[in-house]
């Protein structure tokens, strides 16, 4: 098999790629593009560490092959902060105390932000449905429903 | 409680979070080296069989592979976690005890090469009968996976504190009970990974997602027989331990072995799939109990027998089975226990050490049966607990001094904060209201292997232009907060701000710090960090009073600020000096009272460089009797939960819909912290009660090896949880301060358990507690 060129977007800047047929989103991010806050947790879409946002959607990159990017506007965690500036998510997330290990963070705000853009002021009910694809062992959850909550309440005031 | 903190006790942002938010937080994945080479295993298909032969010469032959190393290749030496079982050898010499079990380790150019070598590999098996069950494992005429124990037995404790016999003879009720648990798995998000090279100082360097660099550097050089300032272990941020990140993997070993033969970075990774071979994780648990109480619901003896399934090799086994009888001696006053322990060796993974080490069992069937113990008596559970309960400075029967337990504040607090009172009796049908305590060590009394070493050391160097320190320790974040933990504790010790603080941390080369487990950090790498932070200050001091010409006793720092207590003293030519030398700063030092900085620049330019080291080991413990290392501790955290549940009686599904928790951890050092680790533990003993069970065919291969199939708690099983600290101030704490790592997670099984008996009046002895076992439950008392 040989490798294919592909072009895309990502956080905003066009890119270039040459990608293996059977080369991963998540292994296009990290290993080629240095992105590596897109993290690789089980490979096969069980935890969300390596959600990243493909055309509005969110996406477990390790299911995605980076050829299907093709075209297509990618957005990692390192596309979110304005430069010193964090993401509203991502200063929340610092806030309410949400991080803890870190190695779901990037997913689980990812995954946070697809949804207070389909739903700016979401319940409680639609924050954990929203977040359900992204596993977290260390926090129990709760304050990174809090730093959600403090987010939409924070971006809607904006 | 709470003295003056300027920074203790408040919310600090962690210092780790910013960078973790963003991505720039640097995981061993993301961390590469030229030249790298990749590991891989060779793992075992059979669950137990002798090698009977191995051909490594296909796979040295494929382009691409570089080395190809057997137990033939390396020193024959056996490690382990606790000295006295050493059981365990990197590559399997002449049979496999478990499906899993490290046989060879390739490394290529590239892991695609490195993994079709392992295929060619061709290893001739000769099966051995497959021990899975304790059963099996002790049945007459069974095999011994290891010679040097016979029967299978990995560990037999027998221990008697007081006269159980006689108390029983006294008592007006004896209440007894069994209970079975599943063998869990860590579920960490990150899975193991490791990168091993030579540096140009001849020191094999090891990169690890680990809990402990310690240990992995003393097992590192003991394996490969380099001399311990031959080994570095490096410990990047890591995606969670809870326990099985606290020893040296095989591929911590095997890097390291093949970065020395091929002179290149190795790096090795576990899958997920392998993560769950490698295991070391909660073992499968079997409980019986006799408890005596007098009618007035005085408790008088436990009778307690626990069998641990253990897997095929001893790792943390021995504390863990300790673990599982001493936890039990508090926080209740239980004048005599008797406690048989039995470790079991079979041909499945090895079990270890998870968060509430040992205990979390154990002490889910004792608050069970107190709950019915309480019913039979007519009593409410709390007011049982509460007569029972030990006050501070209470000792257990075996010999645990509680130095501080603010138990019934935490009983209090849960009791209020829940509604306890208009719930309990009061609730519709299929909804249940439970309650339990616990506690657990403030770090193990002694280090895993004999020695008089310090358990931690500390270095604190301030910078040269006074700005700031920078905190240099051994100790391992791991995700709970510890560098930010140390951060504030030096400041608070310092007297400067938060932000004025770095901290390096999980490097061997900054000094001893055995790790990250046992619930230890905060009350052990806090004294070391406490002390050198005592000592800069007390070195700037000293200089800052001889250049004043002034008593030091009249010099305090606090928030970045000289205080001068008595008469105002000039200080002008020292801050006239620290403006001369910072020309075109914008900067400079203003305002009444002399900084930090000015004095700390000033002792810089009197001593040099300024460093304060700091070290702590714990005092000599209580207990002479055998066994007795495990459980001694300085201190102890302790915590109450009230489980709020649902029942379906048709299905058998159960919601926990509330938590409330409470915990005693001294002082908060970080208050947000505190309740973090108390929300993560809700939801780890919530996932052990309700999900969690690694499964095996017959064939000793697991069948949910995924985070898929095994299922952790997710966002949407999490309850409501209502989080209550008790600062009830530990002597021996810095600051006050005890853990809260562990002790959070005793309550939450048996909790759940008795809410849930509260809804429907079983009595259920076995977890997970699945839809499927609680509908059989269910259809079995309709039937009865």
């Amino acid at each position: 098999m040989s490798k294919q060129a592909i072009t895309l977007t990502v956080n905003g800047v066009a890119r270039q790629a040459l990608v293996e047929p059977n080369q991963t989103l998540t292994s296009l991010l990290r290993d080629e593009l240095g992105l590596t806050g897109t993290k690789h947790g089980c490979g096969v879409g069980d935890c969300g560490c390596c959600t990243v946002i493909l055309d509005n959607e969110t996406v477990n990159s390790c299911l995605v092959l980076a050829m299907q990017a093709q075209g297509r506007e990618v957005l990692t965690i390192e596309g979110l902060a304005k430069g010193a500036e964090l993401h509203p998510l991502q200063q929340a997330f610092v806030d309410a105390g949400a991080i803890q290990c870190g190695f779901c963070t990037p997913g689980m705000i990812l995954s946070a932000k697809a949804l207070l853009e389909r739903t700016p002021r979401p319940s409680r009910e639609e924050i954990t449905k929203g977040l359900s694809g992204n596993l977290c062992r260390c926090t129990g959850y709760e304050k990174i429903v809090e730093a959600v909550q403090d987010a939409a309440d924070k971006m809607s005031e904006a | 409680m709470s003295g003056n903190f300027e920074v203790i006790g408040s919310r600090a942002p962690r210092k780790d979070a910013p960078n973790k938010s963003t991505g720039k937080a640097r995981y061993i994945e993301d961390i590469k080296f030229p030249g790298e080479l990749a590991g891989a295993l060779l793992q075992s298909p059979q669950a137990h069989a002798k090698i009977k032969r191995i051909d490594i010469s296909k796979a040295q032959a494929l382009p691409g592979v570089v080395a190809v190393i057997t137990a033939q290749d390396i020193p024959d030496v056996k490690y382990g976690v606790s000295p006295a079982r050493y059981d365990e050898t990197l590559f399997a010499v002449d049979r496999v005890r478990y499906v899993g079990d490290e046989i060879a380790a390739v490394a290529a150019e590239d892991l695609a090469t490195a993994l079709k070598a392992v295929e060619l590999i061709e290893v001739e098996y000769e099966p051995l009968p497959v021990l899975l069950t304790v059963e099996e494992a002790t049945a007459e005429g069974a095999p011994w996976l290891h010679d040097q124990f016979p029967d299978n037995v990995c560990a037999q404790v027998e221990q008697e504190f007081g006269d159980v016999e006689a108390a029983f003879a006294q008592c007006d009720l004896i209440q007894e009970g069994s209970f079975f648990s599943k063998r869990q798995d860590g579920a960490f998000i990150e899975p193991n990974q490791c990168v091993a090279l030579m540096d140009s100082d001849g020191v094999l360097n090891l990169h690890s997602s680990t809990q402990v660099p310690h240990y992995v550097q003393r097992t590192l050089a003991m394996v490969t027989g380099l001399s311990m300032s031959r080994v570095r272990v490096v410990k990047p941020y890591v995606g969670g331990g809870f326990g099985p990140k606290a020893s040296a993997t095989p591929i911590d070993l095997a890097a390291g072995f093949l970065a020395m033969k091929t002179g290149r970075p190795v790096r090795m990774a576990y899958t997920r799939e392998q993560v769950f071979l490698f295991s070391r994780a909660r073992h499968g648990f079997t409980h019986h109990m006799k408890i005596g109480v007098k009618k007035d619901g005085t408790l008088m003896a436990l009778d307690h027998q626990a069998t641990l399934d253990g897997g095929a090799y001893s790792s943390f086994g021995i504390a863990t089975v300790y673990y599982a009888g001493s936890l039990l001696g508090g926080p209740y006053k239980l004048p005599n226990m008797r406690y048989h322990g039995l470790r079991v060796f079979t041909n499945k993974p090895a079990c270890g050490a998870q968060r509430g080490h040992g205990g979390v069992i154990a002490r889910a069937l004792f608050e069970q049966q107190m709950d019915v113990i309480a019913e039979k008596l007519g009593m409410d559970p709390i007011e049982l607990r509460l007569k029972n309960m030990m006050e501070t400075g209470d000792v257990t029967c075996n010999d645990l001094a509680m130095s501080s337990l603010g138990m019934r504040e935490c009983i209090e607090a849960v009791k209020n904060g829940s509604g306890w009172d208009q719930k309990k009796g009061k609730l519709p049908p299929g909804k249940g209201i439970g309650m339990a305590c616990g506690f657990f060590v403030s770090g193990a009394g002694y280090p895993i292997y004999r020695s008089e070493t310090y358990h931690c050391t500390i270095m604190i160097k301030a910078d040269e232009d006074g700005g700031g320190i920078v905190v240099y320790t051994a100790s391992a974040e791991i995700g709970q907060g510890s560098e930010t933990t140390m951060a504030m504790i030096a400041a608070e010790a310092v007297g400067i701000p938060y932000e004025q603080v770095r901290v390096k941390s999980g490097d061997t080369d900054f000094g001893i710090d055995l790790g990250a487990y046992s619930s230890r950090t905060t009350l052990m790498t806090g004294h070391a960090t406490k002390e050198a932070g005592e000592n800069l200050k007390a070195m700037i001091l000293e200089t800052l009073a001889q250049e004043l010409g002034i008593d030091q006793s009249r010099l305090d720092i606090k928030n970045g600020l000289v205080k001068i207590s008595g008469e105002p003293v000039d200080f002008s030519a020292i801050r006239t000096g620290y403006i001369k030398e910072h020309r075109g700063w914008q900067d400079q030092p203003s305002g009444e009272e002399l900084t930090f900085r000015e004095a700390a620049r000033l002792a810089y330019l009197r001593l040099g460089t300024l460093v304060a080291t700091g070290k702590y080991k714990p005092p000599v413990l209580g207990g002479k009797y055998k066994g007795a290392a495990v459980g001694t501790s300085p201190a102890y955290g302790c915590s109450a939960q009230v489980a709020e549940v649902s029942v379906d009686f048709e299905t058998g599904q159960i919601k926990v819909e509330r938590i409330t928790d409470a915990h005693d951890c001294g002082q908060a050092v970080n208050l947000t912290s505190v309740e973090a680790q108390m929300q993560g533990s809700v939801s780890m003993g919530l996932g052990e009660a309700l999900f969690e069970e690694v499964k095996f065919d017959g064939q000793g291969r697991i069948l949910n090896p995924s985070l898929g199939e095994y299922h952790i708690p997710t966002v949407m099983d999490m309850p409501e949880t209502k989080c209550i600290v008790v600062e009830s101030g530990e002597p021996n704490g810095p600051f006050g301060a005890k853990e809260v790592g562990e002790g959070a997670i005793m309550p939450t099984i048996p909790a759940i358990l008795n809410a849930v008996r509260n809804a429907t009046g079983l009595v259920l002895d076995e977890t997970p507690l699945t839809p499927e076992r609680v509908y059989l439950a269910l259809k079995k008392q309709k039937g009865a």
